[in-house]
């Protein structure tokens, strides 16, 4: 099931996945990313089967968060049909684990995931947050950790600004901005997208080369064609929501 | 007859979204590096995720970096496995199959083009192919790569990241596709359709 929470808390269950899956392709999204959100903080090891099942509808890239430690989690994942593997709270245990992944499948395969929040001026990477009780700071500063993952062999990092998630405020642009200064692989945007001007402003002002959304989608408040239809018209280079020939 | 295609094993991941994209056209695929199963395919698949040596060695390892210069069925590389067609890789510096003269370079370090270049990008059409039937000029495809081959009397298609790239190749029975036609969408599916009915 896709889950998506609000600042992390109140999971709501959002509809079956391969028929969420299924709506996005054919609405025009140009890549899915699946949150398991509650596998790294329970420390188990989850079923992965629905990652199968996913592949088989999707024709569009996609991606699996959550819970993915080791080499094997990644080799299972990616070999039951996912085009990229997401890392968080794993990598801040053990940073070695980008080096192994990018060495074993590659740097496209490895989206290294960040949760950042701003306090006193400066902006934390945050882990454990798929449990409010767990979650805290991990003591990394964001654009540390940021060149660290880079340099370490990240291909793509999605950048979760802790602040701006779920209230639909817009895209967290100052962080990106400094994040984008400092990222010379893939940035992704994510939390805080409420309206289809915050995409715009989000590509425009602080260049980042795609931005994720959940909430918006979910609910339908923004349709994704009516969304890229904008884009396109405002002069953003993105793939038109109808690929027919 | 109805096209028997086989995806010949290179190791590292993602096959089954290949296998889900044929059968979705109609097509059950096995991955295999057996040779008598690939000498004896209709159509054969050379994909590849992963590092060009490291690939390479795979198919030294199963004798099939000697048996796929000689396939006289139709054989589509993707992604890395495009690059695999040609002379050599700037990767590792890589020996590749030699079936196509040329070289992938990795694209040149510009603050405004992450590399990898990962995400959708427009294909124009440079030459005729029967790969490219029915797609147009300006589609768009799903690319992951950081290295890249120039374009040259081989290339079909070019894309654009800092400058053109072969974003589709073909010489005689060997295609390649830059981009992955089974997570491209409608012009994918097209672009493999198109191939498994040659």
């Amino acid at each position: 099931m896709v889950v998506k929470g609000v600042q992390f808390r109140n999971h709501r269950v959002m509809g079956d996945i391969l028929e969420l899956a299924s709506r996005y392709r054919d609405e025009g999204a140009d890549e899915l990313v699946f949150y398991d959100i509650t596998a790294s903080p329970d420390g188990r090891t989850v079923d992965r089967s629905w990652v199968n099942r996913v592949a088989s509808v999707l024709d569009i890239p996609f991606c699996v968060a959550g819970g993915i430690r080791t080499l094997g989690d990644a080799e299972n994942v990616l070999n039951l049909g996912a085009d990229k593997i997401s890392i968080n709270s794993p990598a801040l245990e053990n940073p070695g684990l980008i080096e192994q992944l990018a060495q074993r499948f590659g740097s496209q395969c490895v989206v290294v995931g960040v949760d950042s929040s701003e306090e006193n001026g400066d902006y934390w990477v945050y882990q454990y947050t798929g449990d409010p009780d767990r979650s805290r700071s991990s003591q990394r500063r964001t654009l540390d950790w940021i060149g660290e993952a880079q340099t370490r062999g990240a291909g793509e990092i999605v950048l979760n600004c802790m602040n701006q998630d779920g209230v639909r405020e817009g895209y967290d642009l100052a962080q990106l901005k400094r994040v984008r200064a400092v990222c010379e692989v893939p940035l992704i945007a994510s939390g805080g997208a409420g309206s289809i001007e915050h995409f715009k402003d989000v590509f425009e002002i602080a260049n980042v080369d795609g931005a994720l959304a959940a909430t918006v989608f979910h609910s339908a408040a923004i349709p994704i064609p009516d969304l890229k239809a904008y884009l396109i018209q405002a002069g953003i280079a993105i793939r038109p929501p109808d690929n027919e020939e | 007859m109805s096209a028997s295609p086989v995806i010949i094993a290179t190791g590292g991941a993602n096959l089954a979204s290949l296998q889900f994209a044929l059968q979705r056209l109609g097509y059950d695929a096995p991955v295999t590096e057996d040779r008598e199963t690939i000498t004896t395919a209709s159509h054969i698949l050379l994909p590849g995720v992963g590092a060009a040596q490291d690939t390479m060695k795979r198919l030294d390892e199963a004798r099939l970096s000697s048996l796929i210069p000689k396939l006289k069925q139709p054989v589509l590389g993707i992604c890395l496995g495009m690059q695999l067609l040609f002379s050599g890789s700037d990767e590792d510096s890589a020996r590749c199959l030699g079936i196509i003269d040329g070289q992938a370079h990795r694209f040149a370090r510009d603050p405004g083009l992450p590399v990898p270049q990962m995400g959708w990008n427009q294909l124009r059409l440079e030459a005729d192919s029967a790969l490219l039937d029915g797609v147009e000029d300006g589609g768009y495809a799903y690319f992951i790569h950081s290295y890249a081959v120039p374009p040259g009397s081989y290339t079909c298609a070019t894309a654009d990241y800092g400058g053109p790239f072969s974003a589709v190749v073909e010489t005689s029975n060997f295609f390649g596709t830059q981009f992955h036609p089974e997570r491209s969408s409608v012009l994918g599916a097209r672009i493999l359709d198109n191939f498994l009915r040659l």
